[in-house]
């Protein structure tokens, strides 16, 4: 027996020891280097050399007066709020058509996932040449007949329901929708995919059920699948929800900041401030309000899921 | 068929053409010529294929290409085997502090990388790996730790604890159970991560535009965004050029794809 003990503590030993090389470089590079960061934002350092002298929240309090940092706060709601609706609307309506027992569903399914498997770079070259604004879908409309106005897309400064709001114009930016279709079709398969997961994890009696009771096909959707379908929606938003936020290729990709900063995005704005005009101290206070904004979204869905697991 | 039916397959086949729009007309343009790839001209079909788009692409971007290729081996390669061992003492060894670690390993790969991005290049730097294609390779290593070890983490906790037990009654010890029980059947396992880090490190563009500023050392993500972005447009070659650069993911997810869902379904948790 004490040889059986002797013999488990020592693998519990070199259990702890495989694991350490990866926690200790995850702990630098990750909570190390954010808290590096955090330090940099309480700094002055502007300029190619390190500046450490402490100044507080300066950096803070000069960020949220400019003009640009407000934009993107908008665009980035605005943003986020339009492609979160979209995919999972566009994802979830897929997957429920997907489950009517639909023949060549494995084409469809390929079809609607394989957007995931290309870069936001890509994505965004193809889609800003079909909303290159005398050419792609414009001129497509114009072929089927319509000769009304059409937007300038990218180049359109509009705001529409725009209304003042501190330094900026708020409502919802022009040239923001072609990123948002661009983003819709990369990543609505993953949506779709992640609800026929969870509508074909449904149990079929608890559907046949509702069907003897008398409901037709779409009852039975409102009543038994979608109320089961709240978990998954909730890992739909925060999956999505901190992709979106953290946006930065797709936005390089097709507009760059736009007009007027109408189609800028915090990740774009911190890369700008710190690599190209090595104003560092500003770009990791932009950096760190990004890191809370997705760190209040990440943060309550890790406890829950991790939390909601068999005790191991 | 029922009407209701007609329906369902109407709209899904209208789906289906607005997923493939993009690459329709990506293709299309790539095999136009610089005449034919013209704004007002965009939805008509060439006279013929013309391969001078992708031939002038190709040439811009081949060494780029190859710069992908010498950066996404070896990071996929050994994340795989770090998340491998990583997941196999997470799913079978429980020691303690495991339940702080697991969590805060897992955010590591949700944060926005933009807050790691200063110190990341301070420190590259001074390790004189700035710029460098083997400096990348690190930090993909370094970012792509979290994912890997949750997919092989789930992936060996499907595995019933008596397998390890019998072998640790035998008197084997943590590193043969891992040789001789898990590491053979860990196959599928591999496939989903590496396919997943594949992705992942062929397609990043901030990593690679920060760490890498020299046009020569740049992977071809950059490179095909630095060939769109200059002030020649010869939309043809652009398209082309994405195209090239789309090229290597497409042929893994059109032949692996079952491996590519269900990495990426795991990237949610579930």
């Amino acid at each position: 027996v004490a040889w059986f003990l002797a013999r488990v503590r020592s693998d519990r030993t070199v259990a702890v020891l495989l694991v350490a090389p990866s926690i200790v470089a995850v702990g630098i590079f990750v909570y190390g280097f954010i808290g590096w960061t955090g330090y940099v934002s309480l700094s002055r350092w502007s300029g190619l050399l390190p500046d450490y002298h402490f100044v507080g929240a300066d950096n803070y309090e000069r960020l949220k007066d400019r003009p640009r940092f407000q934009a993107d706060i908008r665009n980035t709601i605005v943003f986020t709020g339009l492609f979160l609706l979209s995919a999972s609307v566009l994802g979830f309506l897929a997957a429920a058509m997907l489950d009517q027992k639909i023949k060549a569903e494995a084409f469809f399914r390929g079809v609607f996932l394989f957007p995931m498997a290309v870069s936001f770079i890509v994505t965004g070259i193809a889609w800003s040449w079909l909303f290159n604004p005398s050419s792609g879908v414009n001129l497509l409309s114009q072929k089927l007949g319509y000769d009304g106005p059409v937007p300038a897309w990218s180049t359109d400064a509009n705001i529409l329901l725009g209304f003042d709001l501190g330094r900026i114009e708020a409502g919802i930016p022009v040239a923001l929708l072609p990123v948002v279709v661009a983003a819709t079709w990369q990543l609505a398969g993953f949506t779709m995919a992640m609800y026929l997961a969870g509508i074909r994890g449904v149990p079929e009696e608890l559907r046949e059920a509702a069907r003897v009771d008398g409901a037709n096909e779409w009852q039975v959707y409102r009543r038994v699948v979608l109320p089961l379908l709240r978990p998954i929606t909730l890992g739909v938003v925060v999956i999505l929800g901190h992709i979106s936020l953290k946006i930065f290729d797709l936005t390089v990709a097709m507009t760059g900041s736009g007009p007027n900063f109408t189609s800028d995005m915090p990740a774009f704005y911190m890369f700008e401030t710190t690599f190209r005009g090595n104003h560092f101290a500003e770009g990791a206070a932009i950096a760190m309000v990004l890191l809370f904004l997705v760190a209040t979204l990440v943060i309550p869905y890790l406890y829950f899921s991790l939390r909601r697991e068999p005790a191991r | 068929m029922r009407p209701s039916r007609v329906l369902i397959y109407l709209a899904l086949t209208l789906l289906a053409a607005f997923f493939l729009l993009p690459i329709y007309v990506l293709v299309l343009t790539s095999v136009k010529t610089f005449a034919e790839a013209d704004l007002s001209r965009m939805w008509d079909l060439p006279n013929g294929i013309s391969t001078s788009g992708l031939d002038t692409a190709w040439t811009a971007l081949s060494p780029n290409f190859l710069n992908s290729i010498y950066l996404v081996i070896p990071a996929t390669v050994i994340t795989a085997a770090i998340g491998s061992i990583n997941g196999y003492v997470l799913a079978k060894w429980r020691f303690r502090g495991a339940n702080i670690v697991f969590p805060l390993l897992l955010f590591g790969m949700f944060i926005p990388y933009q807050s790691i991005l200063i110190p990341l290049v301070r420190f590259l730097q001074q390790v004189n790996l700035y710029g460098s294609i083997k400096g990348l390779v690190i930090v993909h290593i370094v970012y792509g730790i979290p994912i890997a070890t949750l997919i092989f983490r789930n992936y060996y906790a499907a595995f019933p604890d008596d397998l390890a037990e019998a072998a640790k009654v035998e008197g084997a010890s943590i590193l043969v159970i891992y040789r001789r029980v898990f590491l053979p059947l860990s196959l599928p396992g591999f496939a989903v991560v590496s396919i997943w880090e594949f992705t992942q490190v062929w397609n990043d563009f901030l990593f690679a535009v920060t760490v890498t500023p020299n046009p020569s050392s740049q992977p071809v993500t950059v490179a095909v965004q630095n060939l769109s972005g200059s002030q020649i447009v010869e939309w043809n070659v652009q398209m082309a050029g994405a195209l090239i650069a789309a090229l290597p993911t497409l042929l893994v997810y059109i032949f692996l794809g079952r491996f590519f869902l269900r990495g990426l379904l795991a990237g949610a948790l579930k």
